[in-house]
């Protein structure tokens, strides 16, 4: 019981009582003819770092101007913190953002950057230099005070500009794709650091990305949007295992998907009959669907066993030829191409440095999976 | 590499000395001790002496000073505004249109725009009473008139060349507009700001044909001095006077383009490191 009462103070989204710190309530927005946010709802509640996942073009930073102001939603409402924030403009709204380019002021000296913001609220010179000074430290900025934008590296110009939206203390940070213009190493280092910022500060984050391991990491829940809308709003574990629609489950992560019309409907089991593998898929749980609709059946490369010997049972497995094989060294990743002529991936951890008769090109194999392994999905 | 032929530099030597060849010989016969403009006498500094002693020429440069510094400075305030609301306000009907008006007395024929202004002058006179008569008020407006398109062009693609989002973050950060044209965009486009006075200080201190039109007795520019007085033959002392405007002019371009060089370069150097 008092498991489950910290599990609702960690996940407000849980709890019916609980308000919402940020409601986007039925936003459009549209250019002209084109609708770049379409009829968007997603409530988000304090303390969360929410990502909004989705590729190029599908609406999420024109989704983030509207929470920073920089254009007026064409339909809906957007409060935060229990005000509407219809009318505000930029400036007066208790938002900061971080830019995609960092938009650095690049005349000023780093301090000044961080300072801007102070000033313009009316705060005193000596508490303004106290705060940006604090707020350097914080970003490990210290000894760069002095200098121009265009004699910091990337990396450092990323921390400017997140002390620069944080000096504020904002009640809700708004983040464009802050982690785009870094490499692998200092992006990875950057996500830890940006947790802890935001843990310790208990800033609300909203992040736009377009990567899913960013937002993997990053995330307490995600928003996955596609041509405009939100398609999926859930935790990242929710997002990967449970996707709702063959578009989320493709877009995150890597998957196999496999079409297949029900053959049988009980109440703990459904089979679907699927040519693709040449096999019926024997799915362990109840589903509501009807004889005869065509599914789809999205499992995961690393769900999937890869095995010299025909696997036991008559369900869920299938016979094909290694076509392909890629070391990326902590895991390696099949394609195997089926009898049917379909084409499966499939990963699997290198657990030991090396192996004697490992699975590799133009073997024959065997493909299975536990009836678990996968999600079945009607859209 | 292109294997280069040798006819390119010759081409490219006769080029240059068609473009430079008259306006050395005239530095050089600016040095010339004799009074014959055609014959070298030696070399003198005596010519520079003269003009230095004759009031009319002296009172002509004044004028055209005064002139181009106050025509630069209203051309680059109206040109800035002009660039910025163009590039700035978003679309909005006509405004290819405004682009290509502000842009248009670029290739507009001299006396056109000298002919049009006096026409104006006199019609305004007429109705209002000002500008009482021409003379040097006229000819600072229509040197800014003119200017001002320079400055445009220059400050518009000193524009397209900034982030935006600059901008906008100094919004987000709290200040308002007014205040993000002061504090942001202004210092950015200050490199274009500089090479536009500059441009327009020259091109108003080269102007013959327009302040011809809109001048009135008592104010002479320096250009118009220089004219009528070759026009009764051409005496040393005026290649002198030459030499100083080529020295001038060439400066203040020079100046110009390094100016707006460097703010190019820098803007590199950090998109480069991005």
């Amino acid at each position: 019981m008092t498991s489950q009462v910290a599990a609702t103070l960690q996940k407000p989204w849980l709890d019916q009582a609980e308000n919402p710190f940020v409601r986007i309530h039925r936003v459009t927005k549209k250019f002209g003819d084109f609708i770049a946010v379409h009829d968007v709802s997603i409530d988000i509640y304090k303390g969360e770092l929410f990502c909004l996942l989705g590729g190029s073009g599908c609406g999420k930073s024109t989704l983030l101007r509207m929470l920073a102001g920089f254009e007026e939603p064409s339909g809906g409402r957007i409060e935060i913190d229990g005000q509407d924030m219809a009318g505000f403009a930029p400036y007066d709204r208790p938002t900061n953002m971080m830019f995609q380019s960092y938009a650095l002021f690049p005349h000023m000296s780093v301090e000044r950057n961080v300072a801007y913001g102070l000033l313009r609220e009316g705060v005193s010179r000596a508490e303004a230099r106290d705060r940006t000074a604090e707020m350097l430290k914080m970003v490990q900025l210290e000894r760069f005070a002095g200098r121009k934008p265009h004699q910091l590296s990337g990396g450092q110009r990323q921390r400017v500009a997140l002390a620069r939206s944080l000096v504020k203390r904002p009640k809700l940070l708004l983040l464009d794709e802050p982690l785009g213009a870094l490499d692998k190493k200092l992006r990875e280092e950057t996500q830890f650091e940006l947790i802890r910022i935001q843990e310790s500060l208990g800033v609300t984050f909203i992040i736009v990305t377009h990567d899913q391991e960013e937002a993997m990491t990053l995330a307490s829940r995600i928003g996955v949007m596609n041509d405009g809308e939100i398609v999926q709003v859930g935790e990242p574990v929710e997002i990967y295992e449970y996707p709702k629609s063959r578009f989320v489950a493709d877009f995150v992560g890597s998957v196999n998907i496999l079409e297949g019309r029900v053959t049988e409907d009980e109440a703990n089991f459904i089979r679907l009959g699927c040519p693709d593998i040449g096999a019926e898929i024997h799915v362990g749980h109840g589903f509501s669907c009807t004889l005869n609709q065509t599914l789809w059946y999205a499992i995961r490369p690393e769900k999937i066993r890869l095995t010299r010997e025909r696997p036991e049972g008559r369900h869920n497995n299938a016979k094909g030829v290694v076509e392909e094989v890629a070391y990326l060294g902590n895991l390696s990743i099949y394609r195997v191409r089926l009898d049917s002529g379909r084409v499966i991936r499939a990963t699997k951890a290198n657990l030991s440095r090396h192996e004697d008769g490992a699975i590799t090109w133009d073997d024959p194999v065997w493909v299975s999976w536990d009836d678990t392994a996968g999600v079945v999905l009607s859209a | 590499m292109m294997r280069r032929s040798p006819f390119l530099p010759l081409i490219c030597i006769a080029g240059f000395v068609f473009l430079y060849a008259p306006i050395v010989s005239l530095v050089v016969f600016s040095f010339n001790e004799s009074k014959l403009v055609t014959v070298w006498g030696g070399f003198s500094t005596k010519w520079y002496g003269a003009l230095f002693r004759d009031p009319q020429i002296l009172g002509a440069a004044w004028v055209s000073l005064q002139v181009a510094a106050i025509a630069a400075t209203v051309a680059v305030i109206l040109g800035t505004l002009a660039a910025y609301v163009l590039m700035r306000f978003g679309r909005f009907r006509s405004r290819a249109l405004l682009t290509g008006m502000v842009t248009a007395p670029l290739v507009m024929p001299e006396v056109i725009t000298g002919l049009s202004l006096l026409l104006l002058f006199v019609a305004m006179e007429q109705i209002f009473g000002w500008p009482a008569g021409r003379g040097m008020t006229t000819i600072i407006i229509a040197h800014t008139t003119f200017a001002m398109a320079y400055v445009a062009v220059v400050v518009q693609s000193r524009l397209t060349g900034m982030d935006q989002s600059v901008e906008e973050a100094a919004m987000d950060l709290g200040a308002r507009p007014v205040r993000v044209f002061f504090d942001i965009t202004l210092p950015i486009i200050s490199p274009a700001l500089v090479a536009g006075w500059l441009l327009a200080f020259t091109l108003s201190l080269d102007d013959l044909v327009v302040a011809s039109f809109v001048t009135g007795p008592g104010a002479s520019t320096l250009p118009m001095v220089i004219f009528s007085k070759v026009r009764m033959g051409v005496s040393p002392d005026i290649n002198a006077l030459a030499t100083i405007i080529i020295a001038i002019v060439g400066l203040g371009v020079g100046l110009a383009m390094w100016v707006m060089v460097r703010g190019r370069n820098r803007d590199k150097a950090v998109q480069r490191t991005e």
